[in-house]
Parts: C-alpha cells; structure tokens; sequence
C-alpha cells in the first residue's frame, strides 16, 4: 500500500515551500461542502420534524384522487404537491415520512456495523496470530455473502421488518470496518507509542481504548459517513423487492416498487422517492469524501 | 545487593526455520546509580535482552526459556502477568529509540504525560497538573505548563525525546533501560540528552542500563559495559579498564574500528565477515569464523566465562590461561594486555 506518486509528491512540495500545506489545509478545512451538508441538514430536519413538516396523512386512502399528478401538471392541485400513488396517498406527505426509514436504517445500521467491525478489527489487529487469522476469515466469509441473500432469507423465514433490515445489513456491512480498522491496527501496532505505552505498564485494554481506537477514528468516521449511502441505497433495493420495509409503512424503496407498473403512465409515483434516494445518497457520498479528503489525504483508497 | 540481577538469562525465538537463541545465558548485575553499557552489533541480542527483562519480548515468537530475573531480589519472571504490569513503568522505565513515534500523535502531551501518573500514582486534578509541570520542567522543557497543551507534532525531536524521558522517569523507576535513545538525534541535541539523563540518573539513584553501538558514548556515559555477540556477554567489566587493555579479541576488534583524533592510521580497522545466523551457530565460540587470533579450539569447544579482573569477564580461550599451557595462548594474552591504544 505505498502512497500514490501524486500524495510523495505533494508532500515534497509541502516541504518545499513552507506557508503551501497551510493555505492549503485552511481551503480544504474550512470551504465546506454547502450543497451536499444543506441537504443531508435538510434530510435529518425533515426526518425529525415529520409529523410538523408533513402536508398530510402518509397513510390516508382516497381512491376518488388516485394518480393525481404533480401540481405543475393541469390535472395537479395545491392538495398534493407530488401528486397522489395508486391508492391516493399524498407523495409528498409518504416521501417525508419515509425520510425517517431511511436515515434510521442507514443510522442504525452503520452504527452497529461500525460497533461491531471496529471491535473485531481491533482485537483481531492487537492480538494477531491465531486471533487474527480466526477473525480475518470470518471477515472474508462474511464479505463474500450477499446482503440481499440473508436479506431475503431473514424475510422468508422470520419475515420482512425494520429489525430485519438493520440486522441484515449490518450482519454483512462490519466485515469492511474490521478489515480497515486491523489494517490500521497493524501499522500502528509498528509505532513505539504502543511499545512505549505496554512498557509503561498499560493494560491491553488501555492501549486498544486510550491509543489505538483513538488513532482510527479518523478513517472510521469517513468509513461511517461513505457507507450511510450505501446502506440507504441496499434498503431501498430490499424493500424495493418486498424483503425490506413491509407496506404500508411509508419506505422510499417500496414507494418505487409500488409505482413500478405505472412508470409509462403516472411515472411521479416511482420518480419522485427515486429522486430522493438519489438526492440523500449523493449528499452522503459528497459529504464522506470531503471529509475524507480533510481527514486524511492519504486515504484515497477507501 | 544490586538492584537488578539478571542470570542466565535465556530466550529463543522459534521461528519456522528453527529455534533462534537470541539471549543465550546472559549474566549481568546492576547497582543503584550505575550506568551499565551493553553495547554490540545489530541482532546480538541487546535489544531482545532489554525486552526480556519487562517480559515484553515479541510473542508468541520469543520466549523466555531459563534464567532469573532480580528486581531488589524479586524474580521476575515468576510474576503474574498482572503484576509485571504495574512493575513496568512503575519499577522499571524504558526509552525507545525513535522520539518521532514514540508518543501518541492524537493526544496532547499533557495527556501523555498525566497517564502514567494517574494510572501508577492515582493522582487527579490540580496535584496532578503540577507534577505534570514539575515533570516537563525537570527535563529542561521551557515553559512546561504551555506545553502540556501542544501537540507531538509541534514538538522537535529532542524535545519529543525529553518527553519521553519525563515519562519515563515519573515514578520514579529503580531501573532505567535506554535503549539507543539518542540515535536519531543531532549531534548537538544529542550531547545535551546524554547530559540530562546522566543528571536523572543521579537525581533519583537510578540503576541504569544504557543500549548502544556508539562506543564513544559508552565512554562518556556508563561505568560498566558488558559487550553482547551472538545472544551472549563476551566481555564485561568497568569501561575505563575495557577500553585500556580489551581482553577479548572482539571487543578488540570493536574499538580497532573506531575513528579517533590523532589518529595515524591510513584506514580503519573493519571486522571481517558478518554477524553469525543465530538460528545455525558453529559449534565452538560464535566468533570464531571472524576472530584473528582463532585457534583449533575455539571450532571445537564454546570458551568458558572466565574472570580476568576486577569485576571483569572474558568468554574467550585465550583468557583462560595457563591451562592448557599453550605457547601461543600465552602470547595473544601477552598482547591484549600491552600498551594502551593512542
């Protein structure tokens, strides 16, 4: 894993002239990324204001104004902004309660791979050995499976919910922190900080607490932030398939399933959770490499 | 009774290619307030030793197989692992050699510093806080209590390694272990830590064992140095006699090497040869492949540790003298013991 020419080089430059990483670190520092932070702000206001925020009822039937569109369509009205689904449910009022679906699973459930990878990786990186062997193919066994896989599994057998989601994703998602976090590990694992803390007598739970974890927050929290997208996206696509989120829960993945057949002719029913998803996901991904790229430059490779 | 007592000590490292005996028997004694050098090549066992005595040697490679290990009497090798923790840092400190690496780069130094002193003597708050100041200000650190809010990376090495040195001493220890802890320093900054530990040393009666390859800073620094060659001491005794009149011919060797003012060599003096793979010996003594003055004997059979001195030892057949009575023994002794070198 030796650094990409384009980092040695910048850090000669670096070295060269002096006020350059300066300026340099400041730009990167403080110009925060307004668009994508405004909408994943938005995101979280809407998610936890919803019941406030939200036009109507997610859940209320009309089928009397069923498929309405749009209001900028001539058949629209003021009464649901984003037109209507099959069942005449307002879009508008289900794509803001399904705000909350999706960041909690991404929450959640990166929170609890994270959890769980870190700890692994952790231990699996200090102890090495046979530790680290046990773990690291237990790591690769789990990077191998699908998560729709287990997803679909968990729905058949124990059936679709919320917990199914989370635990399901999550179950498959740790493999990647542990393996970043023990190859962290290792590395620091050279530095004499950690002999020199063992040679002052610290416990192995100090040093993995108080010197080690500390050392990897860094590529954790990017880790954390890049992977939210991707947990929301892996959401929609379960519930998208009917493994995920079950109706009529408000999911924006449902949501599109639910509008599937009628692309061609009231195409606002898919579109508009689609745009959604996309809209978050992008953000979170946005969000995640500049904080990368603040963080730690030279963790390109995540 | 000195402080620390290490006999016999020996720890192999097995390896898939074989069992390696990186310490092999290794003897020494140190009282309060001594500076023993132990000084060697790369891969004679210096460092493996050191780690060996705070039971911190590599694992699961390295393992200690035999010999005792005496804190004020206390066997340490018979201590829980436990109980080594609150010995190492506490009774016994140690300074690595790179100050680039050897503190935690997230953390302030004040954090670093408060650690030890919180964990070994429960100390909090503001009687924390001053020891911490009195610490920093103790090892020549301007403004102490500024300090303790930088960070590792605004500090210079020599600064980072004085640091450490604090740390070190915080306790403070019975047995300091400085393992080459001025090898990545400048020159100037080096000569001013050699000082500053020296000062320590004496401030807190500290049996100190001091790890190096630089010849010229055993001179300034210990009283004893025990010279290691493949896992074991080859020679040992007080510096000023050793670098007088060296018994054995690698010690010898060792200080032919070394440049000196005044000096009317045309070239210096190398060792001829490499170090020894550790993990296939020849049978007799380790340094005879490279030895000038090698005998039939010394392929056959492994020299005895032999006293020659004063508190000195030599591990070489051509210390042990008269027996057998050989004429050309007795005439390499004659020249180890002639006319001091210029």
């Amino acid at each position: 894993m030796s650094p990409p020419p384009e980092i040695q080089a910048g850090v000669v430059a670096d070295v060269l002239s002096a006020p350059a990483p300066d300026s340099r670190v400041r730009r990167r520092g403080l110009s925060l990324p307004i668009v994508p932070l405004a909408i994943v702000v938005t995101f979280v206001v809407v998610a936890a204001l919803a019941p406030l925020i939200s036009p109507g009822d997610p859940y209320e039937q009309s089928l009397r104004s069923r498929f309405t569109p749009p209001v900028w369509d001539e058949r629209g009205t003021w009464k649901h902004v984003l037109g209507t689904d099959r069942l005449g449910r307002d879009l508008l009022s289900r794509i803001v309660w399904g705000s909350r679906v999706s960041l909690a699973a991404g929450v959640l459930t990166v929170l609890l791979a994270t959890v769980v990878g870190a700890a692994i990786g952790l231990v699996a990186g200090y102890y090495g050995g046979r530790v680290d062997a046990a773990l690291m193919r237990m790591t690769d066994a789990t990077m191998s499976f699908p998560v729709v896989l287990l997803a679909l599994i968990l729905a058949v057998t124990v059936g679709p919910s919320f917990v199914n989601v989370v635990v399901a994703i999550a179950v498959i998602l740790w493999a990647r922190y542990a393996r970043v976090v023990r190859g962290q590990v290792l590395s620091l694992m050279t530095l004499d900080f950690i002999v020199q803390a063992r040679l002052a007598g610290a416990s192995a739970w100090r040093i993995i607490t108080r010197h080690l974890l500390p050392n990897t927050l860094n590529t954790v929290v990017v880790l954390l932030t890049l992977q939210i997208g991707y947990v929301i996206i892996v959401e929609a696509s379960l519930s998208f398939l009917g493994a995920g989120i079950p109706p009529p829960m408000p999911a924006w993945g449902t949501m599109i399933a639910e509008g599937r057949e009628f692309v061609t002719s009231a195409w606002w029913v898919s579109f508009f959770p689609g745009l959604a998803i996309l809209l978050v996901v992008l953000a979170f991904n946005l969000l995640g490499d500049w904080l990368r790229d603040t963080l730690d430059p030279k963790l390109r490779q995540l | 009774m000195p402080v620390l007592d290490v006999r016999d000590l020996r720890t192999h490292l097995i390896t898939r290619w074989g069992t390696v005996k990186a310490v092999d028997g290794v003897s020494f004694t140190v009282d309060e307030g001594e500076t023993l050098g132990l000084v060697g090549e790369s891969g004679s066992g210096k460092s493996m030793t050191c780690l060996s005595i705070l039971r911190l040697a590599p694992r699961p490679a390295a393992r200690i197989v035999g010999g005792e290990v005496r804190l004020d009497g206390d066997d340490l090798l018979r201590k829980t692992g436990r109980e080594m923790q609150r010995i190492r840092g506490k009774k016994i400190a140690m300074i690595l050699q790179d100050p680039m690496s050897s503190l935690n780069p997230v953390f302030s130094i004040g954090m670093q510093v408060k650690e030890p002193l919180a964990m070994h003597h429960g100390l909090r708050g503001r009687a924390l806080f001053s020891r911490a100041v009195d610490l920093l200000a103790s090892v020549g650190i301007s403004s102490p209590a500024d300090r303790l809010l930088a960070f590792p990376h605004q500090l210079s090495g020599g600064m980072r390694q004085r640091v450490v040195g604090a740390m070190a001493i915080s306790a403070p220890p019975r047995v300091l272990i400085a393992d080459e802890p001025t090898t990545s320093l400048d020159v100037t900054i080096q000569a001013q830590y050699l000082r500053l530990l020296k000062e320590l040393q004496q401030r807190h009666r500290l049996a100190m064992i001091f790890v190096t390859h630089n010849l010229g800073i055993v001179a300034r620094v210990c009283d004893r140095v025990a010279v290691m060659y493949a896992g074991r001491i080859v020679e040992a005794g007080p510096v000023e006699q050793i670098f007088r009149a060296p018994a054995h011919p690698y010690t010898k060797a060792l200080l032919e090497s070394v440049p000196r003012l005044g000096d009317t060599r045309e070239w210096l003096t190398a060792i001829d040869g490499q170090p020894p793979d550790l993990a296939a010996l020849p049978p007799g003594c380790a340094f005879a492949p490279r030895c000038t003055s090698v005998m039939e004997r010394c392929r056959v059979d492994a020299p005895p540790e032999v006293i020659v001195g004063e508190g000195r030892t030599s591990r070489c057949w051509l210390s042990v003298a008269p027996s057998p009575p050989r004429r050309d023994a007795g005439l390499a002794l004659g020249s180890s013991d002639g006319p001091p070198r210029a």
